[in-house]
């Protein structure tokens, strides 16, 4: 479980707010505690509310209604509501939203001008470093790819020395491989410079790749949130988001095997075979099982083109009355992996907590 | 150009009118026109009206009026001869005052409309860079609205050069003063001095024209807001 350290800057959110815009009311409800470290993803379909929460966030909703807090720092009560200019936070909107009569530089310094904190040399060089726009400096913003526009936004919300960085959607406005762009970089950010993070997306990819927190969004209300292997490897997970149902996996690379062109990572003990894609020994990777990509078997079946095949005990089954298939919870050492099998195999087999079984795992996608 | 001495008088006296009026143009227009591009307020529909009013009216109209606020009896007249400055009409300042009625459409929608069309995309980025609203007034909208700043003067300008209607009611004719080039134009005419009267018309015919020009190629580099007049 994660864990909400409450002593630094976690983020109370209890806010409602109804929005009209001609004869359509969208009300979002939140009343969300968020940690205040890693990044901690808004998931939700378009009109889910994300965007909103995330603007109510920066106080760009003038109508939001309730308590928002940040740490020790109230944002938003009964009585006051501090401006957008003094919340200490860093924003990157869909649209990148440069300004056009100022080249790269002339926007980054805008930044730098209002930050509250002195941006030493060194941080400036490091940010600039990081997202790899100092060939940019001297472009003005349509001169730019959607990517590049992006880094800029990204590098530009982090100099005003945020405590908070905000993301809406960075990578939604960019054709796939201006996102390969981009996402690489937002990976790095957060052991960079080690700002808790709001992202908001509604690509459950994204949010497994980024994400150590999630919040899911339906029509306005807050419908799962915890740790993100918490929330997608459970039926928490909402009707539209269950064929994502998966289990979220830190793991490292210890082995690679020439022959095969294959790796072996290993994660609390447990070992699965990995595609080379060059990954160096020692390297830390994320991994993702979707649950339907699982199935059980209550013998090691040697005579099986799986090639991983981990050996455990049933931890849980979640059954759905209405649904054909149950979440079946396989403890692995010291973790766990989710199976989606239908209920009829369950009766078949006649699968019961404490059971040995075998989890035969046809697919693994590196996440990064 | 054989330009006699009054002809030059009426040249300087226009310049000096319309520069006057321009530069205090920019300075009241832009308060209102960003409060126009920006407001919820009720009072947004009767200020465009009254702003755009010039448009409609006959300048003998606005001037009548004028006349009599400037006069001894009107409010504007009563407060200048209190401030110890006597009565405007028929002086250099009483004419940048009308004039500065007359013109307002001509910076304010411009203006207006430029930024307008910034949205509001802009300014809440800036607010998320801790930039309060002054300082984005500054350094975002005016910088963004620079096109429609450029029309603004282009038109004010011009526009008072070219005005006449309002000058005749609230100047007359009095040399070095009141007496601008569309009056000596008219003067001219009724003396039946038509060589004058050619030679002031060729150089108006071309200003305006130098006018326009420069205000439509910066539209068609895409450098100025669209004037739309009337809204």
């Amino acid at each position: 479980m994660t864990q909400i350290n409450s002593t630094s800057s976690t983020i109370i959110a209890n806010f409602q707010i109804s929005l009209h815009s001609g004869s359509q009311v969208f009300e979002l409800s939140v009343n969300s505690e968020f940690p205040s470290t890693g990044i901690t993803a808004i998931l939700g379909e378009s009109g889910s509310g994300k965007t909103t929460l995330l603007r109510c966030i920066a106080g760009l909703e003038k109508s939001a209604k309730g308590l928002l807090k940040v740490g020790e720092t109230t944002w938003l009560d009964d009585k006051h509501c501090v401006p957008t200019y003094e919340r200490e936070i860093g924003y990157v909107f869909q649209d990148a939203r440069l300004f056009e009569h100022l080249n790269v530089q002339g926007n980054l310094q805008f930044a730098i001008k209002r930050s509250h904190e002195k941006v030493q040399k060194a941080f400036y060089a490091e940010v600039i470093n990081a997202l790899d726009i100092g060939h940019l400096m001297q472009h003005k913003p349509d001169q730019l790819s959607g990517g590049e526009k992006q880094r800029v936004a990204i590098a530009r919300a982090l100099l005003v020395k945020p405590k908070m960085l905000i993301m809406d959607e960075p990578l939604a406005s960019l054709d796939n491989a201006r996102k390969q762009d981009v996402l690489p970089y937002l990976a790095a950010l957060q052991n960079m410079f080690h700002l808790p993070v709001l992202y908001v997306s509604h690509s459950t990819d994204e949010v497994c790749r980024l994400a150590d927190h999630v919040i899911v969004l339906h029509q306005g209300k807050v419908v799962a949130q915890g740790g993100i292997n918490d929330v997608f490897a459970s039926t928490q997970l909402p009707h539209i988001y269950k064929q994502e149902t998966s289990t979220i996996i830190k793991a490292k690379i210890i082995e690679k095997d020439e022959r095969w062109h294959l790796v072996k990572a290993e994660f609390d003990g447990n070992t699965l075979w990995l595609q080379d894609h060059n990954q160096a020994i020692g390297k830390a990777v994320r991994l993702r099982i979707i649950a339907s990509d699982v199935s059980l078997s209550l013998q090691d079946e040697k005579e099986s083109t799986i090639l991983n095949r981990l050996e455990g005990r049933i931890g849980g089954i979640e059954i759905d009355k209405k649904s054909a298939t149950a979440l079946v919870t396989v403890d692995l050492m010291n973790s766990e992996v989710v199976a989606q099998v239908t209920r009829k195999s369950i009766d078949d087999l006649f699968l019961m907590v404490g059971m040995k079984i075998w989890a035969q795992i046809k697919s693994v996608a590196i996440l990064a | 150009m054989g330009l006699t001495e009054s002809d030059i008088n009426a040249i300087w006296l226009t310049i000096k009118l319309a520069f006057t009026v321009t530069i205090i143009l920019l300075i009241i227009g832009t308060p209102i026109a960003v409060w126009l591009a920006k407001t919820k307020s009720w009072l947004r529909g009767p200020i465009n009206a009254i702003v755009a009013l010039p448009l409609v009216l006959p300048p003998t109209v606005l001037g009548f009026y004028l006349l009599i606020a400037m006069g001894p009896d009107g409010p504007i007249g009563q407060l200048t001869e209190q401030l110890g400055l006597g009565l405007l009409p028929f002086t250099f300042w009483g004419l940048v005052i009308a004039s500065l009625f007359y013109s307002l459409p001509f910076v304010v929608q411009p203006i207006q409309n430029a930024v307008e069309a910034i949205g509001k995309k802009p300014l809440e980025a800036a607010a998320t860079l801790h930039s309060k609203p002054i300082d984005t007034f500054f350094y975002v909208i005016l910088p963004l609205a620079r096109p429609g700043f450029i029309s603004a003067a282009i038109l004010g300008f011009a526009h008072t050069v070219g005005e006449f209607g309002i000058v005749l009611m609230i100047g007359g004719n009095i040399p070095a003063e009141t007496k601008v080039v569309s009056i000596q134009i008219y003067d001219q005419v009724e003396a039946l001095e038509y060589a004058g009267a050619h030679r002031l018309s060729a150089i108006m015919l071309g200003f305006s024209f130098i006018a326009l020009l420069l205000l439509y190629s910066f539209q068609k580099r895409g450098i100025a807001t669209k004037f739309r007049i009337g809204r």
